[in-house]
């Protein structure tokens, strides 16, 4: 008997250094944290990767901790040094604008896995890995529908900095107007902040002023881009997250991240003792990036029909965005 | 482009400046106020995130902006006496003591969004004031007289804070001891009412400043302000401490930034430089401020607590 318990104890020992992602389902929960510039409810990018890793809770379990509103680079550095001192098993760093930070962190920690994004870069280091958002196919569709939709032939487009996956959804919206229809007038404007609420509210304005009577936007500052639309009913496709909650009578679709897509890939490797070096992106294919549309906005015939011809052209490489 | 689609593009341009200029108007004249009387007051932007979460959470409960506008100001008002106490009776450092309020409205405005609303929700924001005949007019019309009910308060109080300042004996009393505390004091001045009433008046506008902000959006968020509050600081500054001078600045800061806006739309400045061109309202403000401040000197007592025979 005594030798089957040996011999039993031999085999599960086995297994679980040969399978090491069996460990966490001995009661360890994984220790995951997340660095992000704006609130985790700002319905955009932050929020989109806490409902990623809010959704792999539902199937394994997760010690998850937060730090958002880290608009200063410092600040979110020093959140990332501290996650890591206290042996966090993975801490994302959720901005593009964190790279140089984690450039000068991540080889203190050798044994933390970090994840930072939206960007491609895992600065040649073996615990560092990158994650991506091909924004531009989602705002391709985006761009389609809107010029589909577009009576006066203008559409108007609110950035932040022209940088990261802001810059590849604006990109791609254009590109996929201008597909539509090559007369169409899109006009893009940068307003040079993350988070000037007034001023992203003026650009919107701007454009329905010079024409356009589909807009759209990028970045947590577009509540107030948003709110300009809706007081003038102007047509609003969303982006990061779904934005339909916000003005309901204006939000045609919205693109939506599903970061758990890439996030479950990224545990699976660091379950199989890999943790860094490599990059990850969410795209229309994988169904990291999904189009939500908002049921209760009547669209006139033919532009959902265009949007989805537009998904089903890129998923099968007949359409390129114009991106890589 | 033709000459009628140029001139509705001024308007709107115009139109935009203006509300932009509103915010800064009302907390930039609250503060001169206070700055006229000898206290500084570097807090003004965590007051105006509090004056704005307060009027956002009464709007959302009430669907009534007027009720949101009275918490916003009630908001400012408890905070200026607090700043009062702070500043007069404890005699602390105002530098010091106005970044600690910046610093506490940052995050209890933050604190109380996310526990009372949590998801951004938007509210019912305020709606252009139809004045009769004034509002008809071609192009003026537009341009000066479709504004929310806000705008026209903050421009209104333009006149009311000059006639107050420099045509009432309280007006008088605010410069006395913003220049010269003692000589004010042995006239039967009461320095520490005075400076009371002016913290209180001018917090209680950094209040009403960040309600008409919110409400103007319809809309709250972490850091709504995005420091607009020390933008109206350096526009003290940069209006000489007078109302007027004031509304100049705001004006000014606010149209250049409308037209930056404007001017990105059109494609007339390329992408290549529109984020050095976001800087231009601020570049503008610091080389004013150069200009202004050799001409102008500061009230005298600004910053020094005031000790009867100290």
């Amino acid at each position: 008997m005594k030798k089957f318990s040996l011999s039993l104890s031999a085999v599960m020992l086995t297994l679980l250094l040969l399978c090491p992602s069996l460990l966490p389902a001995s009661g360890k929960p994984l220790r995951v944290a997340i660095i992000a510039p704006s609130a985790q409810n700002d319905l955009a990018f932050t929020q989109s990767i806490v409902d990623g890793i809010k959704a792999i809770q539902k199937d394994r379990e997760i010690d998850l901790a937060i730090t958002d509103g880290t608009f200063v680079v410092e600040d979110a550095a020093a959140a990332i040094r501290d996650y890591a001192k206290k042996g966090y098993d993975l801490v994302i760093a959720h901005g593009s604008q964190y790279g140089g930070s984690l450039k000068e962190i991540a080889p203190d920690f050798p044994d933390i896995a970090f994840a930072w994004g939206t960007a491609a870069d895992t600065f040649g280091l073996p615990n560092v890995s990158s994650y991506e958002a091909a924004s531009d196919e989602g705002g391709y569709v985006m761009g389609v529908m809107a010029a589909a939709m577009s009576k006066k032939g203008g559409v108007g487009v609110v950035g932040p900095i022209e940088v990261g996956d802001a810059k590849l959804y604006v990109d791609g919206f254009v590109q996929g107007a201008k597909a539509q229809n090559s007369k169409i007038r899109a006009k893009v404007n940068y307003i040079g902040s993350f988070s000037d609420v007034a001023l992203a509210a003026e650009a919107a304005r701007a454009h329905i002023a010079a024409g356009a009577d589909v807009l759209t936007g990028t970045a947590q500052m577009v509540v107030g881009a948003i709110g300009a639309a809706r007081s003038k009913r102007v047509a609003w496709f969303g982006t990061q997250a779904n934005q339909t909650e916000l003005a309901p009578e204006i939000v045609v679709a919205s693109q939506v991240y599903k970061w758990e897509v890439i996030l479950k890939q990224i545990l699976a490797d660091m379950d199989n003792g890999v943790k860094g070096g490599k990059m990850y992106d969410i795209n229309l294919a994988n169904n990291g990036i999904v189009i939500k549309f908002n049921d209760a906005y009547k669209l006139a015939p033919g532009v959902k029909e265009a949007g989805m011809k537009a998904i089903a052209g890129i998923k099968d490489g007949s359409i390129k965005t114009g991106h890589k | 482009m033709s000459d009628s689609f140029a001139v509705m593009i001024v308007v709107a341009t115009i139109a935009s400046g203006i509300r932009l200029a509103t915010p800064f108007l009302l907390a930039s004249l609250g503060e001169a106020l206070g700055q006229r009387s000898g206290v500084l007051n570097l807090g003004v932007d965590g007051v105006m995130l509090l004056g704005a979460f307060g009027a956002y959470y009464t709007v959302l409960q009430t669907s009534n902006p007027y009720y949101g506008l009275l918490v916003g100001i009630s908001i400012g008002l408890l905070i200026g006496l607090f700043y009062g106490f702070i500043t007069l009776n404890l005699r602390a450092e105002q530098g010091v003591s106005g970044i600690g309020i910046y610093l506490f409205g940052l995050g209890m405005s933050d604190l109380f969004f996310q526990k009372f609303v949590g998801t951004p929700r938007p509210i019912l924001p305020f709606m252009p004031l139809d004045i009769p005949v004034l509002s008809g007019l071609p192009v003026v019309g537009e341009m000066l007289f479709q504004h929310s009910i806000i705008v026209y308060i903050a421009f209104g109080l333009v006149p009311l804070m000059s006639f107050v300042l420099h045509r009432t004996t309280y007006g008088l009393n605010i410069r006395a001891i913003g220049e010269n505390p003692e000589a004010a004091d042995s006239l039967g001045v009461s320095v520490m009412a005075t400076r009371y009433s002016a913290i209180i008046i001018g917090n209680g506008l950094a209040g009403l400043a960040g309600a008409a902000l919110a409400i103007e959006l319809g809309i709250f968020q972490q850091n709504l302000t995005n420091a607009m509050g020390f933008i109206a600081i350096a526009l003290v500054y940069f209006g000489a401490w007078s109302p007027k001078g004031v509304m100049i600045g705001s004006l000014v800061f606010g149209m250049v930034q409308s037209i930056v806006l404007q001017c990105k739309t059109f494609g007339v400045i390329p992408r290549s430089a529109s984020d050095l061109a976001a800087m231009a309202p601020a570049v503008i403000t610091i080389l004013a401020l150069v200009i202004v401040a050799k001409r102008f000197k500061q009230p005298s007592a600004l910053t020094k607590p005031y000790v009867r025979g100290g």
